[in-house]
Formats: structure tokens, C-alpha cells, sequence
């Protein structure tokens, strides 16, 4: 498990170095960042010539990446167009993303788990179709539709929650959260409602019901603890995703975390705050599965990380 | 420790009369699929007595584990439904009884053996916690005392190094001792009636011999009434005290095992037991029963043996079936040529060549001739049959 855990860590190496190349090539195409810093009017050429100076702008990609991975390898993420240091604006506004995604993370596991376990043991009647079909209609609705829609009718409409999330408090964010959560909301209930439901017809469940046991300690303890692995690997993963931050969630509801930063990044062709920002997203992706398969191993005893 | 508890745990509520554990009254369960009715059981009746241990014996969808889930009440429903029918445990019919008070049967009173040991103990948790679990649910023993009553019982199954294996997985064992450590959790609570469904069909035919001889020995210690559930002729005649046929959701023949092996009294069950390959007859086709089990969702008027059946006349194609009937000493058959079956090869006790039934039999050339071998051989072979059950050859039940 040890050893296992240690050459994980080191595979992320490689692809650390390749995402953050391709990431650094990717911001390059787009262009001279210069172009338009200073509103309608051109820059003044002392000033595009400090700037790019001072970025290493006016170097081939390659010497402009080794740059960037000196100062990597120091620590240093790079500093940011505004004069403040990557690491520092991604430190800002982190805690905003951890607790958007943990409200999505309770959605999905209360909502999505609850959901999929009553329709899995009543499968075929009224409350399993409802969830199918109400988890169709989320997962066929694009993101930024329900996120306007909510925004409208929560936010505007009904005021029960505020319409936007500027100052990043737990309560401001509780619609973004749900919003962000909805379709793996969808897709965990559905995935343990087949997982359940794939379970419940399993010998081992049939003993356990031999043996006499409660039906309640059946589901919750025979059933489910099979049922979750899968379901535990979904939420893993989605994890890392959502700690990269919700571009389209953030943008809707003006919530200043990691989306948001790397949406404006991109549009200032701001290499180094795009690069230091998706480096985190990266590394902390690995980081999830990496989890999720020692996780698994832990959840099911089959299967062995050696 | 067991025991005593037994003791406490009997007297409080169930206790059968005269040693009757179980009856079995004229049961159906019926699978309601999209396709149809499936008729699984139409008509079971059987009984089981204190230490008794009786064999349903048939092939795969004649509703021998069907009738097992029933009487436990763990039938998967929707689609299996009891239609008609008791299952009476000490005189009380369980189907009755409230969900709640059922589940109180399964484990203590009446408990199951499955066939699978792989899929049937569940992967995920230790196999001394699955044991344990029946302590601790069904008699509120804490996690120390039940883990230790678990490894005990490893080790009254012979389960090699019981107390560093008992936080082992189902995987990490052999199937043989899979099938252990189910007998285990299946006798924690000291059950009075032991259902073991094709408890050795998954196995090695050496390890097969120790299971069987493992629950005959469980059986007579503690005086369990046993349900031995199987397809293999070979299994059963060791150890059953008893034998029903099952064909097509009913019982066909239900015998004492050396009567039943010395002269069936049904042509399905001399069907089976022709069809156990000899030693003796090297390079003969094996005598296999013509055609299939029916459809149960189609099943043939009158007899639902009849189309395979090498007696069949006019009378056993008409409905009703023939009823399961008393057509000798201790034996019950349902079939309208019984009488015939029974009369045609002698008693094992009359060393009976019977030439003559066996070419007007009218079951064609081949198979009439073999039958007529069979009776010949059984002839000879018939006073050693009160020796059968202890020297373990199966072959020796069906004439060597």
C-alpha cells in the first residue's frame, strides 16, 4: 500500500510537467498579451516594453517555460498581471471554491444517495420513475440554464436566497452550491439506483435475509455498503473537478473563487495565472483519484493496491 | 453452549409435537413475469421429523429451491407469490405470521445453506463477522462474545487455523471451506430445521464427500430435522433418510431411500436413476431421460410427465394429474402405472430376471433391454441393500 501510494505520487510527476507545457503553449497561442491593456487607446511603448520584459514576453515559448519552471521548482507560481503573486490571489479565493464544493458535495451525497436508494428498492413503482425522470430532465438541461433559472426564481423572484455570491459567505452560497451539485445530483442517483437495485438481487443479500436479519439492516448494511463503491469513486472524482472551480456556476452568480479567476486569466491571456491555477486543479485531481483508489481498495477487499 | 441455549430458546415458544418439525400442505408459488405465469410449485406436500433428513431430489426448474425459499420466506416477491398452501413449523402455519415474527424464525428456528458459498457470503465483510452476526442480532450478544462464539464455530467445522482466519474474506478461502464457514453461520443459533440447497454442487467431488458427511454429522448432533436439496442422485443416498421427486413443481415420488433406489415407482425416478453412468456398461450410450423438463408456463395436461414418459397411455394425459398416492408400504407416488412399475421387477428381495416386462415395456428396443439388466442386477444385489447408507456407494443403490 506503501509502495503503491509512493509510485502513484511519482507518475504525477510526468503529467504535472506535460499539463503545465501544454497549458503554457495553449496561453501563448492566444496572443500578445499586451494588446489592449490599456483600454481603446495603444499603449505607451515604454510601457509594453517593461511589460514584457518583466513577463519574459519577448522570449521563445521554450526559454519563456523554462523561466516558469525555474521559478516552479523554487515555489514560486509566478506573479500575476496585477503585480501580485499567483500563489497569492489563488490562496484568496480558494476557501470560496472549497465551500461551494462541499455544498455541492452534501447535495449530491443527501439528494443524490437518498434519491437513488429509494427508487433502487422500489424499483418499477411511482418513486423510482419520478426520480428517472426527473434526473433526465436535469442532465438535459445545459448547466448555465438552471443556474439563470435558479438565479430568477430563488434569487429574484421568491428572494429566498441572495442572487449573487460576492462576498462568499456559506449562506450566499447555498444556490450556487445546489446548482453546481444538480447534475451529479442527477447522475448519483441513477447510479445508485442501478447499483442498489443490481444488489438487491445478489445471493448474498438473499442470505442476509436468511439469516434473519431486519429488512432495514439488509439494505442499509448488506446492500448499500456493496451499492456505495461505486458511488464513492463518482464522488472522488467529482471532487477534483469541482475544486478546479465552476466557470459557468461562478460566472452566473458573480462568486469570486478559482472559476472565475481562471476565466478572467484566459481573457488577459495572463499565462502565469492560468498555468499556476490549473496547476492546482491538476494536482489536486490526482490527488482525488489517488484517494479514490486507495478508497477502493479499503471499500472493497477484493481488490488489492499492491 | 449452544445447547443449553436451545434449550431456553425452544421452550419459550416453538416446540414440536411428536417430534413433527415441519409440514409442508399442498404449497404453490407462481412467478408472475411479463412473459406469463410461470407455475414454479403446484402442490407440494411433504413432512420433516426431529434428526429425519429428507432429499428433494430434481432436476433444474422443478422447483426444489423454490420450495426452499418458500418455506424460509425469503422468495423474491414481486415476481414469486404464494398462491395456496401452509407451511406449518411445530404446528403453526408461517405464512401466516406477521413479517416481523417470520424473520424471528430464519436463523434460530429454520436456516439455509446456499449453493455458492462465493456469492452467497457477502464479499465485503470478515467471515467472523458474518458468523457473529447472527449472535448479535438475533440474541443481542456484544461484538467480543459473538466473535468469539464465531471462531467456535470455525472450529466445530473444521475450519484450519479458526482464530487467525476469522477476520479473513470470503475470497481468501477455499470453496470448500466457503461452504464451511455458510454451514457455520447457518447452525450459529442451532436451528431446528437445516435447509441445504445444493449445498455441494459448487464443489470437488472429494471435498463434496467431507461437506455431506460434515452435515450428516452436524445433523445427528444436534437432532436437526435436515432438507437436502439436490439434482445429484450420487449426494443423496448416503445420507437421506427420506427422498421426494420433484418434477415440474410437484413431488412425483416420495420414498425411503433404499425402496426408492431398489425399485422407483415412478418412471421419472427410474429415468434418473438409469441415467447415473456405470462402471460396468464402458462404451454404451449413457440411458438419458428423452426431451426437457416443460415449460412451466405451458405445462402438460394430466400427468406433466407424460410426454416423455415411456409408459404413458391415454388415462395419463388427461387432466387432473395423478394425485400423490400411498402405493406401498411407506411410499407415495403419483402416477397411474405405479402398481405396475412397482410389480414389474420383483421386490429387491426376489432375485426377479424379468426378461419379458422389460420388452413389453414399450419404451423401444434399447432401453427396455437395459432395464431388463437393471432388474437382474438389483436382484442379486438386494441384501446388501441394508448396508447402503453406511458404505457410501451410490453406485450400489441403483444395482451394481
Amino acid at each position: 500500500m506503501v509502495s503503491y501510494t509512493i509510485r502513484r505520487i511519482l507518475q504525477m510527476i510526468p503529467v504535472l510537467l506535460g499539463a503545465t507545457f501544454i497549458l503554457f503553449a495553449a496561453v501563448f497561442a492566444l496572443g500578445d498579451p499586451s494588446a489592449g491593456r490599456c483600454g481603446q487607446r495603444p499603449c505607451p511603448p515604454g510601457y509594453i516594453a517593461k511589460f514584457r520584459a518583466e513577463y519574459h514576453l519577448d522570449q521563445p515559448l521554450l526559454v519563456q517555460y523554462g523561466y516558469y519552471l525555474g521559478k516552479l521548482f523554487r515555489g514560486d507560481l509566478g506573479t500575476s498581471f496585477y503585480g501580485n503573486p499567483v500563489a497569492h490571489e489563488l490562496a484568496i479565493r480558494y476557501p470560496t471554491t472549497i465551500k461551494l464544493t462541499v455544498i455541492a458535495i452534501l447535495c449530491e451525497v443527501i439528494i443524490g444517495v437518498a434519491a437513488g436508494v429509494l427508487a433502487g428498492i422500489r424499483k418499477g413503482r411511482f418513486l423510482d420513475n419520478l426520480v428517472l425522470i426527473s434526473t433526465l430532465l436535469v442532465i438535459s438541461i445545459p448547466v448555465f440554464v438552471i443556474g439563470n433559472l435558479a438565479q430568477l426564481v430563488f434569487g429574484v423572484k421568491l428572494e429566498w436566497f441572495p442572487p449573487t455570491a460576492g462576498q462568499g459567505s456559506l449562506y450566499e452560497l447555498l444556490l450556487p452550491g445546489f446548482v453546481l451539485g444538480a447534475l451529479s445530483v442527477a447522475y448519483i442517483s441513477r447510479l445508485t439506483r442501478n447499483s442498489v437495485v443490481e444488489n438487491l438481487r445478489t445471493d448474498y443479500v438473499r442470505t442476509a435475509r436468511a439469516k434473519g436479519l431486519s429488512n432495514a439492516r439488509v439494505i442499509s448494511v448488506h446492500t448499500l455498503r456493496n451499492s456505495l463503491i461505486p458511488v464513492v469513486t463518482f464522488i472522488g472524482t467529482d471532487i477534483g473537478s469541482l475544486m478546479g472551480g465552476a466557470i459557468v456556476t461562478e460566472r452566473i452568480f458573480n462568486v469570486n473563487g478559482i472559476g472565475n479567476f481562471i476565466f478572467r486569466s484566459i481573457n488577459q491571456k495572463d499565462g502565469q495565472s492560468v498555468v499556476g491555477a490549473v496547476l492546482i486543479l491538476v494536482v489536486v485531481y490526482l490527488v482525488m483519484n489517488l484517494i479514490v483508489d486507495l478508497l477502493y481498495g479499503v471499500l472493497d477487499p477484493r481488490i488489492s493496491n499492491d | 453452549m449452544a445447547s443449553t441455549t436451545k434449550l431456553v430458546d425452544k421452550t419459550s415458544s416453538w416446540q414440536p409435537t411428536d417430534g413433527l418439525l415441519l409440514e409442508v400442505d399442498d404449497l404453490q408459488v407462481e412467478f408472475r413475469t411479463r412473459d406469463g405465469v410461470a407455475k414454479a410449485i403446484n402442490g407440494v406436500s411433504f413432512e420433516l421429523r426431529e434428526g429425519e433428513t429428507l432429499s428433494i431430489l430434481g432436476e433444474s426448474g422443478s422447483g426444489k429451491s423454490v420450495s426452499a425459499q418458500a418455506i424460509m420466506g425469503i422468495l423474491d416477491s414481486p415476481p414469486g407469490f404464494i398462491t395456496g398452501g401452509q407451511v406449518r413449523y411445530c404446528g403453526t402455519d408461517i405464512l401466516t405470521l406477521p413479517e416481523e415474527q417470520r424473520r424471528r424464525i430464519r436463523g434460530p428456528e429454520i436456516s439455509m445453506v446456499f449453493q455458492d458459498a462465493l456469492s452467497a457470503l457477502n464479499p465485503v465483510f470478515p467471515v467472523g463477522w458474518q458468523i457473529a452476526e447472527m449472535f448479535r442480532k438475533h440474541r443481542g450478544t456484544n461484538r467480543t462474545d459473538a466473535m468469539a462464539q464465531a471462531v467456535r464455530l470455525m472450529e466445530r467445522v473444521q475450519i484450519p487455523g479458526a482464530k487467525q482466519r476469522v477476520r479473513a474474506y470470503p475470497h481468501q478461502f477455499s470453496g470448500g471451506m466457503r461452504q464451511r464457514i455458510m454451514i457455520a453461520m447457518a447452525i450459529a443459533l442451532d436451528p431446528a430445521v437445516l435447509i441445504a440447497d445444493e449445498p455441494t454442487t459448487a464443489l470437488d467431488v472429494t471435498v463434496q464427500a467431507q461437506i455431506m458427511s460434515l452435515l450428516k454429522e452436524l445433523q445427528t448432533e444436534r437432532r436437526m430435522g435436515l432438507i437436502l436439496i439436490t439434482h445429484d442422485l450420487g449426494v443423496v443416498a448416503d445420507v437421506a433418510d427420506r427422498i421426494a421427486v420433484m418434477y415440474a413443481g410437484r413431488i412425483v415420488e416420495q420414498a425411503d431411500v433404499f425402496d426408492l433406489y431398489a425399485q422407483p415407482g415412478h418412471p421419472y425416478t427410474e429415468g434418473l436413476l438409469e441415467s447415473i453412468p456405470r462402471l460396468d456398461q464402458k462404451g454404451q450410450r449413457l440411458a438419458a431421460i428423452g426431451g426437457l423438463p416443460p415449460n412451466l408456463m405451458h405445462i402438460p395436461s394430466g400427468c406433466p410427465f407424460h410426454p416423455r414418459c415411456r409408459y404413458a397411455e391415454d388415462v395419463c394425459r388427461a387432466d387432473p394429474p395423478p394425485p400423490l398416492r400411498e402405493v406401498g408400504v411407506h411410499r407415495l407416488a403419483a402416477c397411474h402405472v405405479s402398481e405396475r412399475l412397482l410389480a414389474k421387477e420383483g421386490t429387491p428381495a426376489q432375485a426377479g430376471p424379468a426378461p419379458a416386462t422389460g420388452a413389453g415395456d414399450g419404451g423401444g428396443g434399447d432401453a427396455g433391454a437395459h432395464h431388463g439388466d437393471h432388474g437382474d442386477e438389483r436382484g442379486g444385489d438386494g441384501d446388501m441393500d441394508g448396508d447402503m447408507g453406511g458404505d457410501g456407494d451410490v453406485e450400489g443403490g441403483s444395482g451394481r
